[in-house]
Formats: C-alpha cells, sequence, structure tokens
C-alpha cells in the first residue's frame, strides 16, 4: 500500500528545541519539588516536623506537584508511543487465529492500543467483518480499556510494581478468560445481522503518514485534557490522603470495606457501574481507598469495574449486538471481577 | 464545493473534531460542507475503525485523532 502523505503548515518552533526544553524544565521540576515543599513548609512558614499541620501541609505541596508531573511527562510519553499501534494496525495479528491464541493476542494488544468507549461499536464491526473470531473481539474489547499502560505507569509510580502488576494480571485473567467463555459458547447468532452483511474492507486509515510534530500535539493534547479532567479529583484525592496522613488515619471505610464484611467486593462493584472514567481516571480513588486501608483486592475490583462495566458502553454496543450476549458480556465480565477481588484478598493479606 | 465528513458517534472529540473542520473551511476560504456521519456502518464502510475520523471529499485524511483547524485548512487548500 502506497503511504498517504498530507501536506502540513510550517510549524513557527522547530522540534527539537520545544520537546529538548520540555524535558530539562520536567526534570528540573522533578527534582526540585520536594524540597521546595519542605522548605516552603519547614522554614518559610516555621512549622515543625511534629505538628500535623506541618506534616500535613508538606505532603499536600509534595504529592499534588509529584502526581501532576508524573502525569504530565508518562501520560505524554505513552500516548505518543501507543500512537504507533491503532486498531487498524493490530487487527491482521487476530485474523485467522484460533481462539485460545487469539483471545492471548487480543488481550495483550488490547494493553497498548488506545481505546476510546466511543469507538466500540466500529472497532467491533471492523474486527468482525475482517475475520476475527467473536470470542477473541471480546478479550480486545474487555481488556483495551481495563488494562491501558498509562493506568500501569500511574500505578507504578505511585504504589510500587507489586500493584501495577498484580492490576495487570488480574484484568489480563478477565479479559482472556471473558474471551474464551464468550467463544466456547457459539453465540455468533446474537450478532446483529447486518455485521455479518458487510463486505471486508482493508483499511485506507493506516496509510496516513504522520510526522513527529503530528504525534507530539496528538500526545500533549490528549495529557492536557486528561489532566484537566482529573485535577479536581487529585485534589479532592490527595486532599483527603494528606489529611490522613497528618491525623488520625480513619477507618470508617475500612470497616464498611474490609474484611469483616464478605460482600464488600460485589458491593463495591455494583457502586463502581454508574461511574465511568478512563482507567488512569480512577487512580485519584484508588490511592484513597488503599489509604484508608480498603484491602487490596477490594480496591483492584473497583478499578476494574469503574473502567470495564459501562452502562454508556452497553447502550451503544446494543446497536452491533442483541441482548442475549450483552447479558453474557456483562454476566462473565462481573463474575470475573468479583472472582478476582476475592481472590486478591485471600492471597494478600 | 468540497465535502467534509466527521466520522464519529457524536462523543466530545468527534465534536471537537467538527468544530476544527468549520472553523478551517471559514481559515481556507473554500465552499464546503460539513456532515456528520454517525451510521457505524458507514464509519467502517469508509475504512476506519478508530473514531473521530475525517474524510474530505471520499479521501479519509485522519482517523483516531484530532487534527488542528490549521491542519485541516492546508487539506482542503490542497489541490490534489
Amino acid at each position: 500500500m502506497t503511504a498517504i502523505v498530507l501536506p502540513r503548515p510550517n510549524r513557527r518552533l522547530p522540534l527539537p528545541l520545544v520537546v529538548g526544553t520540555a524535558a530539562v524544565a520536567w526534570l528540573a521540576a522533578w527534582m526540585l519539588e520536594a524540597p521546595t515543599a519542605d522548605w516552603i513548609t519547614f522554614t518559610v512558614l516555621g512549622l515543625t516536623h511534629e505538628s500535623h499541620l506541618g506534616e500535613t501541609l508538606a505532603f499536600l505541596l509534595e504529592d499534588l506537584p509529584k502526581v501532576l508531573l508524573l502525569l504530565t511527562g508518562i501520560v505524554t510519553l505513552v500516548t505518543l508511543i501507543r500512537g504507533f499501534f491503532p486498531p487498524e494496525r493490530v487487527r491482521p495479528l487476530l485474523v485467522g487465529r484460533g481462539l485460545v491464541p487469539g483471545s492471548f493476542a487480543a488481550a495483550g494488544v488490547g494493553v497498548i492500543t488506545p481505546f476510546c468507549s466511543c469507538s466500540a461499536v466500529p472497532l467491533f464491526i471492523g474486527f468482525v467483518e475482517a475475520g476475527v473470531p467473536l470470542g477473541v473481539t471480546f478479550a480486545f474489547l474487555i481488556a483495551s480499556p481495563m488494562v491501558n499502560e498509562v493506568a500501569l505507569v500511574m500505578l507504578w509510580g505511585l504504589f510500587g510494581p507489586g500493584i501495577a502488576l498484580a492490576y495487570m494480571a488480574a484484568g489480563l485473567t478477565v479479559a482472556i478468560v471473558g474471551g474464551l467463555v464468550i467463544g466456547k459458547l457459539g453465540l455468533e447468532r446474537y450478532v446483529e445481522d447486518y455485521v455479518w452483511a458487510l463486505q471486508g474492507r482493508p483499511s485506507t486509515a493506516i496509510a496516513i503518514r504522520l510526522t513527529w510534530a503530528d504525534r507530539l500535539s496528538d500526545a500533549w493534547a490528549y495529557t492536557r485534557s486528561l489532566v484537566r479532567k482529573l485535577l479536581p479529583y487529585l485534589v479532592i484525592g490527595i486532599g483527603l490522603g494528606a489529611l490522613i496522613h497528618g491525623y488520625a488515619p480513619t477507618d470508617l471505610v475500612a470497616t464498611l470495606g474490609g474484611r469483616a464484611n464478605p460482600f464488600a467486593v460485589p458491593i463495591v462493584v455494583l457502586l463502581a457501574v454508574p461511574m465511568y472514567s478512563n482507567a488512569a481516571g480512577t487512580i485519584p480513588i484508588v490511592q484513597a481507598l488503599l489509604g484508608k486501608g480498603l484491602p487490596l483486592g477490594t480496591t483492584l475490583s473497583f478499578m476494574m469495574a469503574v473502567t470495564a462495566i459501562s452502562l454508556p458502553e452497553f447502550v451503544i454496543l446494543r446497536r452491533v449486538i442483541k441482548l442475549p450476549l450483552l447479558a453474557v458480556f456483562i454476566g462473565v465480565v462481573s463474575t470475573g471481577i468479583i472472582a478476582i477481588g476475592y481472590l486478591f484478598n485471600v492471597l494478600v493479606s | 464545493m468540497k465535502t467534509i465528513e466527521v466520522l464519529g458517534s457524536g462523543c466530545a472529540n468527534c465534536n471537537r473534531l467538527e468544530a476544527n473542520a468549520r472553523e478551517a473551511v471559514i481559515m481556507a476560504g473554500v465552499e464546503a460542507e460539513v456532515v456528520h456521519v454517525t451510521d457505524p456502518r458507514e464509519i467502517v464502510g469508509r475504512g476506519v475503525m478508530s473514531t473521530p475520523g475525517l474524510v474530505i471529499d471520499g479521501r479519509v485524511v485522519s482517523a483516531g485523532r484530532i487534527p488542528s483547524a490549521g491542519d485541516i485548512a492546508v487539506w482542503l487548500s490542497d489541490p490534489s
């Protein structure tokens, strides 16, 4: 296929200069923010390390910039990388594979492929008409919004590799098992008939050649909109964390959602149904919940449910699949998420 | 008279792209109509899986991203 090269307007600033300046500014901010926060709290305001207010303020001044820096830096980089793996490009990897290898591959590429729930329907049709098996398509649809690398890197940066890898393993398991179950059940007749009637069409979109300037400005635009959306939650989430850190830790959440309550996992999953956010958006809430002593399994269930169980996405998917298949999809995903929650609560104690 | 099609289900990103396209028409000073295509069959039929997509006179110029009004204006003025 010949590449489509579109004309571009002249950019005013040379690209290496913009990237270099941004990188230096980021590094400087990263190294200076903790000492600056300490200096303001303890030297300028004269608060002592022993005082609750001093500890709380240092925590707030230190953590908010830290999370913001992590977010902007990592999200920009990761968005830039995943721009190279649009669904149009990964689809050929999944065509003509058996259910088992296909489901594993689909869950794997689902991690790196960018996904927006408003693309769910064209993506579903595009996969199915190209000959990707139904179960494999669902493995991708489950994994893509739930396990994305932005969430993984954020979890890694804030809570360490253990929780990040646990979340990834859990999400991939739900996606693979979900794909296998849906594939084995043979539910092809519950896909709307018109989907099968469509002719397989090669994708024209992958032929478009993007410049580095395009990719960088796309990544930066995405990061800006994500940070703008997250900022209020971050302030609230870290604000709560700061209060807990400085003052006596409250165990209200821990009592309600803790081990003593055997229904905690299904309850948080139900609570998550009306909430919809992309995976990165749940991080501040996860931080607050873990900080309040909610067990890891329950917290992971909550995070997975917020990202994977979304009412608007189900309404959109109803345009391509009939109710029984939609019900099986919702059932398999929620059961998987609840099972993972219990499993982690038992394993990590 | 050029035809610009915005492919998308009416999500926030698709609406932003449509706004950019309308701005581009004014910037480029060309005559063009902007249509929003929401039928998933039509979208896939144009070879696009990731929305929002942009089609100018039947040619897919972008998918899964939001090009700026400036970029779209250049494409609109492109004679090819």
